[in-house]
């Protein structure tokens, strides 16, 4: 392994749950205000996961008040409490930008059931 | 003043003490060999320390340059280069001793001095950041030219380092005040914050900053 990846390697976080493309996620960011620290969520569907090693990042999107808000996350970023999976959703594809274009009915996503039920 | 040889590995990413993404150049630096201590009392006349970097099979050197390394009595080293400084940093150096990265410590300032990646015969566009012509209005068979190079018959002549076409990169840069972020001693690795002149695995001298070291020059 190369010296690079073995640097990335110390920055990286064994933490992170299994998530995908689709999945809808809520993100707790801690928050610097002064000398206080608290805790934020950011709800919303993950639309895209850029993989580079330690670099990697991951882009969440939400609807606030009417208005799309989309935040782009680094993976393995320390400011990052944890990341909650609420639901797994059942995509065609890894990268749903396509829901930029859509709004109400037509930007839902089919929750994804195990093979199972 | 302390320096060292280095070779440029690649840049990666770190997170800071608040959580801030940073980019990072990895160098593998040192281990050094001192090969001469010149000093200002002595016949050089002024005060430096030559180094030697890499081993190297004895077979791939000339004879001259054997003779160097068998004279300061140690392993034939690929890579010399000298490095200036004022006496009172040469008095406890000898010739034969080790220097390691772990002179560097993180929160230093370095310079670095590296070749830059060359990019052959180019235009004043890429080469000087002239900005061409603008590509409307029956502009014809002229977008990337510098414009006028001078006056009329007076002066007559080109105004001399009128800057034009010609080599861009493949020539000697200095970056100063990089911040060193880590040290690794047992890899002999050294992470600076930014970037550093010169493809991977080229050749850099990394010394302490001239102008932000913190034990910096006393004359």
């Amino acid at each position: 392994m190369n010296i690079v990846d073995l640097i990335g390697r110390t920055q990286m976080r064994e933490d992170i749950p299994r998530f995908r493309g689709g999945d809808t996620v809520r993100v707790h960011v801690k928050i610097r205000e002064g000398d206080k620290e608290r805790v934020q969520a950011f709800e919303g569907v993950c639309i895209s996961r850029h993989k580079n090693g330690a670099a990697s990042t991951f882009t969440v999107r939400k609807l606030s008040y009417g208005v799309g808000v989309e935040r782009i996350f680094p993976l393995h970023s320390p400011k990052i409490q944890k990341i909650d999976v609420i639901s797994r959703g059942r995509v065609r594809r890894s990268r749903t930008y396509y829901l930029r274009g859509l709004r109400g009915k037509a930007a839902r996503i089919k929750e994804l059931r195990d093979q199972a039920e | 003043m302390r320096g060292l040889i280095g070779r440029k590995v690649g840049m990666t990413q770190v997170f800071d003490h608040e959580g801030r993404r940073m980019g990072v150049t990895v160098l593998r630096v040192g281990p050094c060999t001192v090969l001469q201590v010149k000093s200002e009392n002595g016949k050089d006349g002024y005060g430096a320390l030559v180094e030697a970097f890499e081993d190297i099979e004895e077979k791939k050197l000339t004879r001259p340059e054997l003779g160097k390394f068998k004279h300061a009595g140690i392993t034939p080293k690929r890579v010399i280069r000298e490095f200036r400084m004022p006496q009172h940093f040469l008095d406890d150096v000898a010739v034969g001793d080790e220097l390691t990265c772990e002179m560097f410590q993180v929160g230093d300032f370095v310079d670095v001095v590296g070749t830059s990646k060359g990019k052959g015969f180019t235009g004043v566009m890429k080469r000087h950041n002239m900005l061409g012509t603008p590509g409307g209005h029956g502009c014809h068979e002229y977008f990337r030219h510098g414009g006028s190079i001078g006056m009329h018959t007076y002066p007559g002549r080109v105004m001399k380092g009128k800057r034009m076409a010609g080599q861009h990169g493949n020539s000697r840069i200095t970056v100063q005040n990089i911040r060193v972020v880590g040290v690794d001693g047992t890899r002999n690795l050294v992470l600076l914050e930014g970037g550093v002149p010169g493809a991977n695995g080229g050749l850099v001298m990394v010394k302490a900053s001239r102008k932000k070291d913190r034990q910096g020059m006393d004359d």
